[in-house]
């Protein structure tokens, strides 16, 4: 198996040997990194290049590791037995498949993302530790025991918001998606806008990094805001030129800043060089 | 195979266990990489180690292990000679001109050396010891402009630039008081903590009740979803015998911060008197009265004191006893205004609990707060956790 850049996403040579490694070992591949630099992306381009079907698993705050196996619907068996159903007598009526239940039974090895793992309760991954080590799980309500067909390719991101567990770590790949250098971002924007002008490009790289190296920003911004910006630029029509000579803030800033003090900031920022140059 | 580059990480101080490496030798075999070192090392991180802040740990230990590189390791003597040329090389003349007013180079030269001994580990943040990112006029990407930079450009020397030798991730190592194991568990109990109060959840009691009333129809009753109900009042003995201790406890709180719906933070020396404050630069300009504090918060905010309570015995019980300033009242009132206004309150403390004994002070404390003083130890947290939770004790009897 061979991971590599496709027509709408450049993968780097460490990330696509993470990838090939994960694949080959079957083992949960988990990537880091700033937000917009692609993590998500990379679960969705795998599944694609390889033709097999996505199973996605957000992660919220009150999400539960039970959810993802399977969930025991008691208050609707408790309502049909008093509507005299006759499913109610059979349990299995009532089960729910998670996304892992879904993962393992799937017809072919589909590729299970774990998004934003971070976002769940501390005991979240050690819930898991288990069922993403041994791939199978038991049903306490009708006494299957589910375990996988194919090992499912598991990608897992985090945000970093929370510490992960060591021992479910350990079971992991670990990847940590760097910030793209200047020719890698190259890449990648002209991957989304190919007809993008050169010098346009350019401009707003040297703007874009500009912006990235300002000490104390409270959200720098990562590729995803970039190609956002970019294809502002080109909606407007804004030249290489005239993004040049913009004076304080650059034009479409709105989707570069996220945050009104980094707005002020560069603002500042801007007025006190330009009246360095005159 | 590869045992000595697992001892190898291991002496830096990467927690990689065998599993791990079996994992790595597993890829091997698979022959996903072969004869190209760079991909190994992708390999070999990929597989040893699980946190960005190790990366930099590891680039080290690769670059000692495949290239015999002597590692420049801050607490081992670094030749003088060595220093001054490198230093020469750097500094531009304006630079030089104010090394002159800080007493020539010989005098930073000989401080720096005086430090490297008192110097035992190395040291990250900081203004004081040698180490990355702090103020100290030694270390390397610190902002002092006399400083002696260590290791910045060390690369130059060497022929090719190798991926681990860049040391990218050199920003991401968070090696200091933080990173010991102790601190992480203790943040994640106090997480746990703010984290008290469940979910949306079936309200037994109602459902049966409301259900007998409609003659056994099923009719479920759920309780409003509660979260983030903890309300923290956290106060904070600055200055003189804490000093020692003061900046693991800040990272400690500061980093439970945001975890928190409600945490305020306010300052004290030494022992509670009429007044708090919130920054500790402007300390003598904007204070709080501790009166405020029992009119602002109601009376379910949990109170944590954090201090070492080593003071004389006269600074809690005698009016005019602080070290600082005339206290018309003594602590000891204030401390039972406070202890009486909220409903639960206990005592971190970060001396070590077998000297506690040794300082009457903690004795008093300990008994104004009703025994709730806990030592700064993660059994000591969880114990003031659980001592939190409980619904209130008798506070402090009133003398």
């Amino acid at each position: 198996m061979q991971f590599s850049s496709t027509s709408n996403y450049i993968v780097a040579d460490e990330l696509a040997l993470a990838v090939q490694a994960a694949v080959i070992l079957e083992k949960p591949l988990l990537l880091k990194g700033e937000p917009g630099t692609g993590k998500t992306k990379l679960a969705e381009e795998l599944a694609t290049s390889l033709g097999v079907p996505l199973l996605r698993w957000q992660i919220k705050s009150t999400s539960k590791a039970q959810q993802g196996l399977y969930e025991y619907d008691a208050v609707s068996r408790l309502r049909d037995s008093q509507l005299g159903s006759d499913k109610v007598h059979d349990i299995a009526n009532y089960i729910k498949p998670g996304k892992l239940w879904q993962a393992f039974t799937a017809a072919e090895r589909p590729v299970l993302l774990i998004d934003e793992i971070d976002k769940a309760d501390i005991e979240f991954p050690n819930d898991l530790l288990h069922e993403l080590d041994q791939m199978e799980f038991h049903v306490y309500e009708t006494g299957e025991q589910v375990s996988a067909k194919h090992r499912p390719i598991v990608v897992i991101t985090s945000n970093n918001e929370k510490e992960l567990p060591d021992a479910f770590l350990r079971r992991c790949f670990f990847h940590y998606i760097n910030f793209p250098d200047k020719e890698t971002l190259a890449k990648i924007v002209h991957v989304h806008h190919p007809d993008i002008q050169r010098d346009l490009l350019q401009t707003a790289l040297e703007v874009f990094f500009d912006v990235r190296k300002l000490p104390n920003l409270k959200k720098k911004p990562s590729t995803s805001e970039l190609i956002d910006w970019l294809k502002l630029l080109l909606v407007e029509d804004i030249g290489a030129q005239e993004l040049k000579e913009s004076s304080g803030l650059m034009p479409m800033f709105g989707a570069l800043l996220k945050n009104e003090q980094d707005v002020q900031l560069v603002e500042k920022l801007a007025f006190m060089s330009r009246r360095r140059e005159s | 195979m590869l045992i000595e580059f697992f001892f190898c990480l291991r002496k830096h101080g990467l927690k990689t266990s065998i599993t791990e490496l079996l994992d790595l030798l597993a890829a091997l075999k698979q022959q996903i990489v072969f004869a190209d070192v760079e991909a190994f090392y992708y390999l070999a991180r990929l597989t040893l180690v699980k946190d960005e802040s190790q990366f930099d740990r590891f680039d080290r230990a690769f670059a000692e292990y495949f290239e015999g590189v002597e590692q420049v390791d801050l607490s081992s003597a670094i030749p003088e000679e060595w220093l001054r040329r490198s230093l020469q090389r750097q500094l531009t003349d304006e630079d030089k001109a104010k090394l002159q007013a800080m007493g020539g180079l010989d005098e930073l030269l000989k401080a720096f050396q005086e430090r490297m001994k008192e110097q035992q580990e190395r040291h990250a943040g900081g203004n004081k010891w040698i180490g990355t990112g702090g103020t100290s006029p030694f270390g390397a990407y610190g902002y002092n402009p006399e400083g002696i930079r260590i290791g910045q450009d060390g690369s130059n020397a060497r022929r090719a630039v190798k991926v681990w030798d860049k040391r990218e991730f050199r920003d991401l190592d968070t090696e200091g008081e933080l990173n010991n194991r102790t601190m992480q568990l203790a943040l994640r109990k106090l997480r746990k903590f703010a984290r008290t109060g469940s979910a949306e959840e079936l309200d037994l009691d109602e459902t049966i009740r409301a259900t007998s009333k409609k003659a056994g129809l099923l009719d479920l009753q759920w309780r409003p979803e509660r979260h983030n109900a903890v309300k923290v009042l956290l106060l904070f003995d600055v200055g003189g015998s804490m000093d020692d201790f003061i900046y693991e406890c800040q990272q400690l709180f500061a980093a439970a911060r945001s975890e928190f719906k409600h945490l305020e933070f306010y300052y004290f020396h030494n022992c509670v008197y009429e007044e708090v404050w919130q920054s500790n630069d402007r300390r003598f300009s904007e204070k709080t009265p501790t009166r405020e504090l029992i009119n602002r918060y109601g009376r379910d905010y949990k109170l944590i004191f954090v201090g070492d309570a080593t003071m004389g015995p006269y600074e809690i019980a005698y009016p005019g006893g602080s070290v600082e300033h005339w206290n018309e009242e003594p602590g000891e009132v204030w401390m039972q205004r406070l202890l009486q206004h909220f409903d639960s309150a206990v005592w971190l403390n970060p001396q070590p609990q077998e000297h506690w004994r040794w300082h009457h002070s903690i004795d008093m404390m300990h008994e104004l707060l009703g025994g709730r003083m806990y030592p700064l130890t993660l059994d000591g947290i969880s114990n003031a956790i659980t001592a939190l939770l409980k619904k209130s004790a008798a506070t402090a009897p009133v003398s």
